[in-house]
């Protein structure tokens, strides 16, 4: 048992992840059945629900695309061995850093807000992953208990913006004015009726192209640049990378900034792209259930997207549901990603002995 | 403002502090017990939701507060079960083990509470012998006219619920089993060293089963406080980060017993002066933002951790599964 569990590739990175989440769908079953609700019809109305029309479909792929950035960010730390619990944090300090552009530089036009606010969420997240990472690498605390606080730091920081600093004036919900329509980022039947195409109108909006562009990016930077050898260097042994004269104190550094920087962009989907203005708790849970989908995912963007679509089905599917069964409740889906990150993380391997074990006896028979 | 008012106002920031205080206790002391046999549980949040639960639907069913709070204590060891499996048994990650715990836990209670209840993921509001009601100490009202001590027996020593003394007991019985016992000092030993208590021939696995299991008594404590002793039922999500704030009592505790009742009363009392000055203009300085006291637990831990004031270390093999050699 103390040998790492040896299993052909394409096994490790598609069969396993797959058996986790069936593993996780059969219990999240077995619970729909236990408050007296028929779990083969629930999934029938979910898939129904998520896929059944293009408006559906539209909401699908608008929940993917937060769970595209948070999976990312959760997913990039991965590779240089850290756990970047901070996600949600980062997620809502970037929607301060959009909103803070938003709200000075609104007037501006579109090519200036637009990138200048992007930019401003990515810069927020970065610094707020950057900080745990930072008094990790010099002052020797652990980055996961320092991101785990800077979650709730973030919380009350933005709470307190939004009452006494930046909030409306005279509104009662805490929350700030709407944006100038140049600070919105295009929908996405918005921007393909331009060119003629006509989609169904959901809030999928131009951010999905960027959570695309940004898993391009993550691919060829983990995999095709010196930077991303360094960071799986670190990430597989911190005492080999020690020899080649990696710094592994740069690298936590830089590679907790660019997971901070994804966790961010979530706040460009959210802010910029649906709500047009700051609100509390926008990033409501999105940070957690990328580890879910990173842990899906084998921390790999092809496996993220699916992951995040899986997700992103859940989620618009839950909510059809709800509507149809009353009983079950969204809530539903937070219960699933617990359940995903516990067959596809910490009990890993009770997946994956069985399977090595089914893989060498079929070897054994077949030499 | 008289002496006699201001006097008043403080002790009912401290009567109010010592109640809030009572889940940070037991979760703190929870997690004390787990990371001090080398299993890391981030997880104490999870347990005390489905603790709370649990004990809210079991003494809404029976109306027996007792029943409710064995109910809860039962729920938080099974989820305590799950961790230590995938902790020891499996060698999984302990801290993705507990965010799943924290997810499952938000997700079934939310889930089964609304399917149940049908209020929203509330519980039925429990009322008389369903809760754990104060115990008023002989001759509390008597007394509590008296100037000065008779209001500190009235409200800090009596009218408290059982479970608020249970808690003063269970940082006792830690301190004194970790420190003085043989059980106590090989729960120390194998989060340290592991490899050294297995040399002596005692299980790596019971104990650190053991210290999770303990572990999970206790947040059944806490999580049936909240439901039965400080509400009247389970809400929504009604931990509300309580169990973090636990983990960061705990690592201001420097992980020993009595420094962690102290670090939970302070968090307690912290909680208490945020809720008493909403709203309060404050001579002088004009309003103190609220969150700005929220905030201190979480901005001192992170402060504390990376050794400005002091230095905090966790036990040595902490977050470490152990493996035997053969």
């Amino acid at each position: 048992m103390s040998t790492p569990i040896e299993l052909p590739k394409w096994a490790d990175v598609s069969l396993v992840p797959i058996l986790a989440v069936i593993v996780a769908f059969l219990v999240a079953g077995l619970v729909v059945l236990g408050i007296g609700e028929n779990p083969v019809k629930a999934t029938v109305l979910l898939i129904q629900g998520a896929l059944g029309s293009g408006e559906g479909i539209g909401y699908t792929l608008y929940y993917a695309t937060n769970f595209i950035f948070t999976g990312l960010a959760v997913a990039i730390a991965f590779h240089a061995g850290l756990f970047n619990i901070g996600g949600e944090g980062q997620a809502t300090m970037g929607g301060l850093g959009a909103a803070l552009i938003c709200l000075n530089l609104d007037f501006l036009p579109w090519y200036i807000v637009l990138p200048l606010a992007i930019l401003g969420a990515m810069a927020m997240g970065a610094l707020w992953a950057f900080i745990p990472g930072y008094l990790q690498v010099k002052r020797g605390s652990h980055v996961v208990i320092t991101a785990i606080m800077f979650n709730f730091l973030a919380a009350t920081l933005v709470v307190y913006l939004l009452v006494n600093v930046i909030g409306k004036p005279g509104s009662m919900s805490p929350e700030t004015r709407v944006f100038a329509a140049s600070a919105h980022l295009p929908y996405m039947h918005e921007a393909l009726a331009y060119f003629g195409i006509k989609i169904p109108k959901s809030p999928l909006n131009f951010s999905f192209v960027l959570a695309l562009l940004a898993s391009a990016f993550v691919w060829i930077t983990v995999w095709h640049t010196k930077l991303g050898y360094a960071i799986r260097t670190v990430g597989h042994s911190p005492t080999a990378a020690t020899y080649a004269g990696i710094s592994i104190g740069r690298i936590t550094l830089i590679t907790m900034a660019m997971s901070g920087a994804l966790a961010g962009m979530l706040a460009v989907n959210e802010i910029l792209g649906v709500q047009g203005r700051l609100l509390l708790e926008f990033s409501s849970g999105y940070g957690f259930i990328g580890i879910a989908v990173a842990l899906m995912g084998r921390a790999h963007p092809v496996g993220i997207i699916l992951a995040s679509i899986l997700f992103g089905m859940l989620y618009q599917g839950g909510t059809e549901l709800s509507f149809e069964m009353p009983r079950v409740t969204r809530d539903m889906i937070v219960a699933i990603s617990g359940l995903v990150i516990l067959f596809a993380g910490a009990l890993d391997g009770l997946i994956r002995r069985p399977v090595a074990g089914v893989f060498a006896r079929f070897l054994k028979s077949g030499a | 403002m008289s002496g006699m008012e201001i006097y008043a106002t403080l002790i009912a920031i401290l009567e109010s502090g010592l109640r809030l205080c009572v889940p940070l206790v037991f979760a703190c002391l929870a997690g004390l017990w787990s990371e001090r046999s080398g299993v890391v549980d981030i997880g104490l949040e999870g347990k005390m939701l489905v603790a709370a639960f649990a004990s809210a639907a079991a003494a809404g069913a029976t109306n027996s507060a007792l029943i409710g709070l064995g109910a809860g204590i039962i729920a938080s060891i099974g989820f305590a079960l799950i961790h230590g499996f995938a902790a020891i048994s499996q060698r999984g990650i302990q801290i993705v083990s507990g965010v799943a715990i924290n997810m499952l836990a938000a997700g079934l209670t939310a889930l089964v509470g609304n399917a149940w209840y049908n209020q929203g993921g509330r519980t039925t509001p429990l009322e008389g012998n369903a809760r754990f009601q104060p115990l008023v100490w002989p001759g509390a009202e008597a007394i509590d006219q008296t100037p000065i001590i008779g209001p500190i027996y009235a409200h800090l020593i009596s009218g408290h619920s059982a479970l608020a003394y249970c808690a003063l007991a269970a940082t006792i019985l830690s301190g004194f089993v970790l420190r003085r016992t043989r059980f106590g000092l090989r729960i120390r030993a194998v989060g340290e060293n592991p490899a050294a208590v297995d040399t002596a021939g005692v299980s790596v696995t019971r104990l650190r089963y053991s210290a999770v299991i303990i572990a999970g008594v206790l947040c059944g404590f806490a999580g049936s406080y909240l439901a039965l002793g400080q509400a009247a039922g389970f809400l929504t999500n009604m931990t509300a980060g309580k169990g973090f704030i636990a983990l960061a009592a705990l690592i201001f505790a420097k992980w020993r017993a009595w420094p962690a009742l102290w670090a939970c009363f302070v968090f307690g009392l912290l909680d208490a002066v945020a809720i008493r000055l909403q709203g309060v203009m404050v001579p002088g300085i004009g309003q103190i933002p609220v969150q700005a006291i929220q905030a201190l637990p979480y901005l001192m831990t992170v402060i504390l951790l990376a050794g400005f004031i002091g230095k905090a270390i966790p036990p040595k093999a902490s977050g470490l599964p152990y493996v035997k050699e053969r």
